[in-house]
């Protein structure tokens, strides 16, 4: 059963037309995010000084991508050293056949896999399973969403669209267990029983990383359950693929990104169990270790000056949690295993802006900034999506070449460019608004832009703008 | 094969990167100025917060502590455990299977660091603190943390940890015991790693 990938099936507004009808979904959302937004707010005001570690964060993503030739080739070095084995994949199909070459070299009928998005991005287990070996997913949701033969709707809980009753009736179905109740901690219990069992039995493991440090080869995995630290500890080999943007280039610089990630993804001041290791370690957990480079379109968007930040993401999921857009349509209707606001600026530009039903995703999305806010990496996501409309619009789409929106946006870009064109642009709008504003909001644009106001109002612009405003208090 | 794969992703990387290397200052972590025991306590408070149990002790009262906690237990006691604190006789033994190490109650071990902003602890694998699947498999992980190991931030944890990465040892951070959020956000404890964590600060 393939775990998704990132080609969406179908373009993002035919996906959500069906998606928004799951009202089940939509209520475990709501009430996923909503706690986790709150929980969130609090866990970053504990911190005095999180503006500046996001800059940090920003900060030290931005030096090591702009080494990263450099960075990579310290990390394989390091890695080396310390008895592990480096490959580079330079696509999907490259890094599955490494994976399974290595599986099947150890005659691996089964391997167990720690949760990561991306082995899912690469279509990893349906690429083992044509080779007859079956991967087991052996974090909770994961397991999950696998036995049900479903896809994850959320970076973080990748179940959360699914309800106890649906999990308990699962595992009756297919682990065989008997369970009385549906309650999760009966529901946990039994997943326990059913993979201790693998654990302790299966040879060959799969991860992904969430950093590695290039200066010691050191490859660092952050979780909850303890099932990364089973897998990465009991087996006798270990697999590990690794988006090539994922190196820090010194044990220093992790300090931020525990800080960071734990708060913006589950609200925790940590999350219970992270493991560093560093090559094979003599005597202890497995004693051949594979790190798996994988480029897949990254240095793509790595060439893309305007976009490069992309590649800051450490998949807290922060953004997902903070969408109005997401938090309606569900993960399912973006398509790919990168869902949210940043699988609508990461999935199309991994594709190289070539896949038709990709290039919808960078229009799921209100503007409101809320992801922008919350990302703890400063990725400016909707600055990402307007360029990405932009790129998209006139070259890659022919159903929406030339549509009034690629003209507006191209129109915006140009006037977003330069303040003056900006103010110049401000008071036009002011001046040509007059006939069409009733009680400070515009109910009907005309003609083509008709479609923007056919479901909601457009605030009136103020008589003043905030820069002439502020000019006049004498500030500028 | 793979030469090629490496040096073709090497070239588009070079292409790609367009503008010069980007510098990064790394100041010196600066060590808190909290008194010791406010770092302490905060340290418990975290860590009992996420549902580890506390106990404090003092140097001289932590073989009572220990024998009346773990008596009656299988207990498993890694190389390097101080043996004065827990004289029951030490049952690791190297080629101890992880399937072994399932009969095992608890086991007791002490820490590299701990964490005060955050409520963790943090091993590094050296003496007393055993292989990575000692802490895992056993149902019940004791922890022995020494009040002057608890750092009160985690920039100043990572400094202090700074050697025994580079000289290629393994950490495992854990903060409070194994749990899981995944069915309707309920947290559940426990599901693959020890259910119950027990730390005892030493002052
Ligand atoms: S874009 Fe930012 S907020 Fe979203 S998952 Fe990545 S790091 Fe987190």
């Amino acid at each position: 059963m393939s775990a998704g990938g990132i080609r969406p099936a179908r373009p993002f507004p035919e996906a959500a037309r069906d998606t928004l009808q799951d009202a089940q979904m939509r209520r475990n959302l709501k009430h996923a995010t909503t706690t986790i937004r709150e929980k969130r707010l609090r866990a970053v005001a504990e911190l005095p000084d999180w503006e500046a570690l996001r800059t940090r964060g920003a900060e030290l993503k931005d030096a090591s991508l702009s080494d990263l030739a450099e960075q990579l080739l310290t990390l394989e070095a390091a890695v080396k050293r310390c008895g592990g084995q480096v490959h580079w994949a330079r696509d999907a199909a490259e890094a599955c056949r490494i994976v399974t070459d290595l599986a099947a070299l150890h005659g691996a009928r089964e391997i167990i896999k720690v949760k990561s998005i991306s082995t899912d991005e690469i279509e990893l287990n349906a690429a083992l399973e044509q080779r007859g070996i079956q991967a087991i997913e052996t974090d909770l949701a994961e397991l999950i969403v696998q036995l049900a033969g479903d896809t994850p709707s959320h970076i973080l809980v990748p179940a959360i669209h699914k309800n106890r009753a649906e999990i308990r009736d699962l595992f009756r179905q297919k682990l065989g267990a008997e369970l009385l109740t549906d309650e999760p901690k009966v529901l946990a219990e039994a997943a326990r029983l059913y993979l201790r069992e693998k654990f302790l039995s299966t040879k060959v493991a799969v991860s992904g990383a969430n950093f590695a440090i290039a200066e010691s080869g050191t490859v660092c995995i952050v979780e909850s359950e303890g099932n990364g630290r089973m897998c990465l500890t009991l087996p006798d080999v270990l697999i590990s693929v690794m988006g090539i943007e994922k190196v820090l280039p010194q044990w220093a610089d992790i300090a931020p990104f525990m800080q960071l990630l734990p708060r913006s993804s589950t609200a925790e001041r940590m999350n219970p169990y992270t493991s560093f290791w560093s090559g094979v370690i003599p005597g202890d957990g497995p004693q051949e270790f594979h790190l798996v480079l994988l480029d897949n379109g990254r240095t793509d968007v790595l060439a893309d000056e305007a976009a490069r930040q992309t590649l800051r993401c450490i998949r807290c999921s922060a953004c997902l949690n903070v969408c109005p857009v997401y938090e309606r349509a569900g993960g399912h209707a973006y398509g790919s295993v990168y869902p949210g606001p940043i699988g609508a600026i990461l999935t199309p530009q991994l594709l190289q802006l070539e896949d038709e039903n990709a290039n919808t995703l960078p229009w799921a999305s209100s503007l409101c900034g809320a992801c922008y806010d919350a990302c703890p990496v400063k990725i400016n996501i909707p600055e990402i999506l307007i360029y990405l409309r932009g790129q998209i619009t006139p070259h890659k789409s022919h159903n929406l070449e030339n549509t009034v929106e690629s003209i507006a946006m191209k129109t915006a870009a140009w006037i977003f460019n330069e303040p003056f064109r900006f103010e110049g642009a401000l008071k036009l709008a002011r001046t040509g608004q007059g006939p069409l504003v009733q009680h400070g909001a515009i109910h009907a644009l005309p003609g083509l832009l008709g479609g923007w106001t056919s479901s909601r109002n457009l605030p009136a612009f103020p008589a003043k703008s905030f820069r002439e405003l502020w000019r006049e208090e004498g500030e500028v | 094969m793979s030469g090629e794969a490496r040096l073709e992703m090497l070239t588009r990387i070079h292409r790609a990167a367009a503008g010069p290397k980007l510098e990064i200052e790394r100041p010196p972590i600066p060590a808190s100025t909290r008194p010791r025991a406010e770092i302490v306590a905060q340290f418990a408070e975290y860590a009992a917060e996420y549902r580890a149990e506390v106990h404090r002790a003092s140097e001289a009262d932590l073989p009572v502590l220990l024998a009346a906690l773990l008596s009656g237990q299988n207990v498993l006691v890694p190389e390097g455990f101080p043996a004065q604190l827990f004289p029951q006789p030490a049952t690791h033994k190297p080629q101890t299977t992880h399937a072994d190490l399932a009969a095992y109650d608890a086991v007791l071990t002490t820490c590299a660091v701990a964490i005060a902003e955050t409520g963790t602890v943090v091993l590094d694998h050296g003496a007393g603190q055993g292989r990575r699947a000692l802490t895992l498999i056993p149902d019940w992980h004791v922890c022995v943390v020494r009040s002057e190991q608890v750092v009160d931030s985690v920039p100043e944890a990572v400094a202090a940890l700074q050697e025994a990465v580079l000289a290629g040892r393994p950490l495992t951070w854990i903060s409070g015991p194994s749990a899981t959020s995944d069915i309707e956000l309920s947290r559940v404890e426990g599901v693959h790693g020890p259910r119950r964590l027990s730390i005892i600060v030493v002052d």
